[in-house]
């Protein structure tokens, strides 16, 4: 089964990535999230509410909507603050992308650890511009307001695809398809990571990579 | 075409059409009520939230969308159409949007209804949550109150899409694949947001000749969070801008089990869908016919204008598509007639509560009406100004307005209100206070004599004239401004001004040119500093 990618990509300023990321990575959550199984007998279960949230952004023309819960809300928030940081210290044109990548968990025998199979990746590909004056920041308010408008419906036209979903899992493997962690809503079991690209365009992991691999190799 | 499809299934599917149905409508009203909407995730289901989404309803609004619905479903050829408006202060209005809930032929017949229709259709409202974010029409909806509202209509049948104006957008939102047709929802919005009246509306001036508010600090800046006025029963207003969000009891009862089949087991069971039909269905008896009627989302606008015509205008429906029903509200100036009222509350779902007060001018209902078509939100507040007004006389008959008693209304801002009494006697811009220029000398001292003016010097040419100047006060200063007036009414002219302006200056004008601009570029740094501490 081949995994789905969509890459998603916009020019924001500094101040602005925080919120742009929080914009498309909740909205792809919100679609990828159920209400918390709740398992009976006779193998059915029931699934509970999720509830969702309007979120104003202060530093552009937009307001997000997300699933309410405060427990996602922190690790989003966490994972794009690092993101963020990353992007700021690496010294680059402030170019860098992060990833959101729902898989399924594979069990394997031992000695072999559980394998990871991705069936949908999102990359956001991020530039982040310097503006002059108020007065650009203002149009860029808007402006990366509408952007992301037209990336959240991109988004909505590829889940509304409906191409493949993991099947829904009965109790005992619910863990290998959805995150139950979290206490109200389910999403689809996922990781966030990010690489951020140096001003030669190269990735800077891949570089490291490389040198830690020529060094062994030696 | 279904033969295939089990009446269960098929059962099952009409069931989540229409509640879809709903939910989209309850969705795309609350995206433009102005305020942010939040809900609670819930890990225990309580079988009443439908597509496993905490979607409140509306009482009003699912009432409203039943109506139009009529007993039907959408379904090929029958679009359901959610029409979102904005409705000026002055009573222009403009179509902003249209949401499209359609069905086509494609059928998939393979395609599980209770399980997989069911989680689509629940994906498809996810989609429309964020999706009316996104339109213009949502940040227009954010800043309405003072100058604009957004009202919304609800029609079953063709899609018109004609007032939304050359150059408009469409989106789709998404499409769920039924054993019956393929469900698409789509909204066409407005690129082009000149304001421009429609659909011939008669300009309707303000009855009273002023604004209540030209005057006075503006009360409605921030009417998003301003409770409506006190009609609404205690404790039940949430401080949103609709009249007691609730969990629709009356879907409860036909709840469809959250559990859905696994792939194992149906737990779908049939009690749960017994539809008390005959309930909801019994205020419907009047075919609607394809009418769309308006509702008013904000409807503490009414405070605003407590002129009888702007309560018309704001109450009543700005869109009716078909010719005037008898029961439903005329529009004044669309239709050219007296604008008939059905002093009955809103809707059979508010009286039943009891949330309209007693009307305070005493006036009972007009004989029930099975329909109300007018439709508000707010209702309890609309309906009793509704009411106050006498409907049969005219709205235009000034001497209607004369029926306004709205001291006995409770208004925030009654104080504000032209009163009954006040209306042209002494309103101060309808007669202004007596002028004190005469136009002959004899008159002036006539006029002087009897004048309590104390200040003011006698001007050297004329019989005195009692200069006062309006808003001035003569004793905190020892010059009053009379006096001031007079002293420098004829101030010499400018220097620059006497200049004679001929051939001559010009040309040394233009001789002096360069020297001025090669001090200019001397001093360009200077310039170029004072014009960095500018930006």
């Amino acid at each position: 089964m081949n995994c789905r990618s969509e890459v998603l990509e916009v020019s924001v300023e500094g101040r602005q990535v925080d919120e742009a990321m929080l914009a498309l990575l909740h909205t792809i959550l919100l679609h990828r999230s159920t209400g918390k199984f709740l398992y009976k007998k006779e193998g059915t279960y029931s699934i509970g509410t999720v509830g969702t949230q309007d979120v104003d952004c202060d530093f552009i023309d937009f307001t997000l909507v997300r699933v309410s819960s405060d427990e996602l809300d922190r690790v989003i928030r966490k994972a794009v603050a690092e993101f963020k940081d990353a992007l700021g210290n690496s010294g680059s044109d402030g170019m860098g992308q992060i990833s959101l990548e729902f898989y399924q968990k594979k069990k394997s025998r031992w000695p072999f650890s559980d394998e990871c199979i991705p069936w949908e990746v999102w990359s956001i590909k991020v530039n982040v511009v310097n503006l002059a004056n108020e007065q650009e920041r203002q149009i860029c308010r808007e402006k990366v307001g509408e952007k992301l408008g037209e990336k959240v419906i991109n988004i909505v036209e590829v889940i509304n695809r409906h191409e493949y979903l993991p099947k829904m899992p009965t109790q005992s493997e619910v863990d290998n398809v959805f995150d139950t962690s979290l206490k109200d809503v389910q999403p689809y079991l996922y990781k966030i990571t990010y690489q951020i690209t140096d001003s030669l365009g190269t990735s800077v992991s891949t570089t490291m990579r490389r040198l830690i691999k020529d060094t062994l190799a030696l | 075409m279904d033969s295939d499809l089990s009446s269960q299934d098929r059962k099952d599917l009409d069931k989540f059409i229409k509640f879809f149905a709903l939910k989209t409508v309850q969705i795309i009203v609350q995206a433009r009520l102005g305020e942010k909407i939040s809900t609670c995730s819930s890990s225990s289901p309580t079988g009443s939230d439908w597509f496993n989404l905490a979607i409140k309803d509306i009482p009003e609004v699912t009432h409203e969308a039943k109506k139009a619905l009529a007993g039907q479903l959408p379904g090929i050829g029958r679009s359901m159409c959610v029409e979102i408006s904005l409705k000026t202060s002055e009573g222009d209005s403009m179509e902003l949007e249209t949401w499209c809930l359609e069905m086509n032929e494609k059928c998939d017949k393979d395609i599980k209804v209770s399980y997989t229709v069911y989680n689509r259709l629940s994906l498809l409202l996810k989609s429309l949550l964020a999706i009316t974010r996104v339109t213009p029409a949502y940040k227009l909806s954010r800043k309405q109150g003072h100058d604009y509202v957004i009202l919304y209509r609800i029609y079953f049948g063709d899609v018109q899409l004609t007032g939304l104006g050359e150059g408009f957008q469409s989106v789709r939102v998404g499409v769920v694949g039924t054993p019956i047709g393929t469900i698409t929802l789509s909204c066409a919005y407005r690129t082009n947001l000149a304001l421009m009246s429609s659909r011939q509306f008669e300009r309707t001036g303000p009855i009273m000749g002023i604004i209540i508010d030209h005057f006075v600090e503006r009360p409605f800046t921030n009417m998003a969070h301003m409770h409506p006025c006190s009609y609404r029963t205690p404790g039940e207003d949430e401080g949103g801008t609709y009249a007691g969000i609730e969990d629709s009891q009356e879907v409860c009862t036909t709840s469809f089990s959250t559990s859905p089949p696994s792939q194992c087991v149906c737990t779908v069971s049939q009690a749960h869908f017994k539809t008390p039909k005959p309930a909801l269905m019994a205020t419907l008896k009047v075919p609607l016919m394809g009418l769309g009627v308006s509702q008013q989302l904000y409807s503490s606008r009414l405070s605003y204008q407590t002129p009888a015509l702007g309560t018309v205008d704001l109450c009543h429906p700005t869109a009716f598509t078909a010719g005037a029903h008898p029961h439903q509200m005329v529009v004044p100036g669309k239709e050219g007639g007296v604008p008939q009222v059905p002093a009955q509350p809103n809707h059979g779902t508010a009286a039943e509560h009891g949330r309209i007060p007693s009307f305070p001018n005493g006036q009972s209902p007009l004989p029930a009406q099975p329909t109300s078509c007018s439709s508000e939100v707010k209702t309890v507040f609309c309906d009793a100004l509704e009411t106050t007004f006498t409907r049969k006389v005219g709205a235009f008959v000034n001497k209607a307005t004369t029926q306004v008693t709205t001291t006995s209304l409770d208004l925030p801002f009654a104080a504000f209100a032209p009163r009954a009494n006040d209306l042209e006697v002494n309103d101060p811009m309808v007669h202004p206070p007596p002028s004190p220029a005469p136009s002959s000398p004899l008159q002036g001292s006539l006029h002087s004599n009897s004048s309590s003016h104390s200040g003011g010097q006698p001007q050297d040419d004329f019989v005195m004239v009692d200069f006062k100047p309006a808003f001035s006060k003569d004793d905190l200063l020892p010059m009053d401004l009379g006096t001031f007036y007079r002293e420098f009414q004829n101030p010499p002219q400018l220097a620059s001004l006497s200049i004679d302006v001929s051939a001559q200056s010009m040309a040394e004008d233009l001789d002096s040119l360069p020297e001025k601009l090669a001090i200019y570029e001397k001093n360009i740094d200077e310039f170029d500093a004072f014009v960095d501490t500018l930006q």
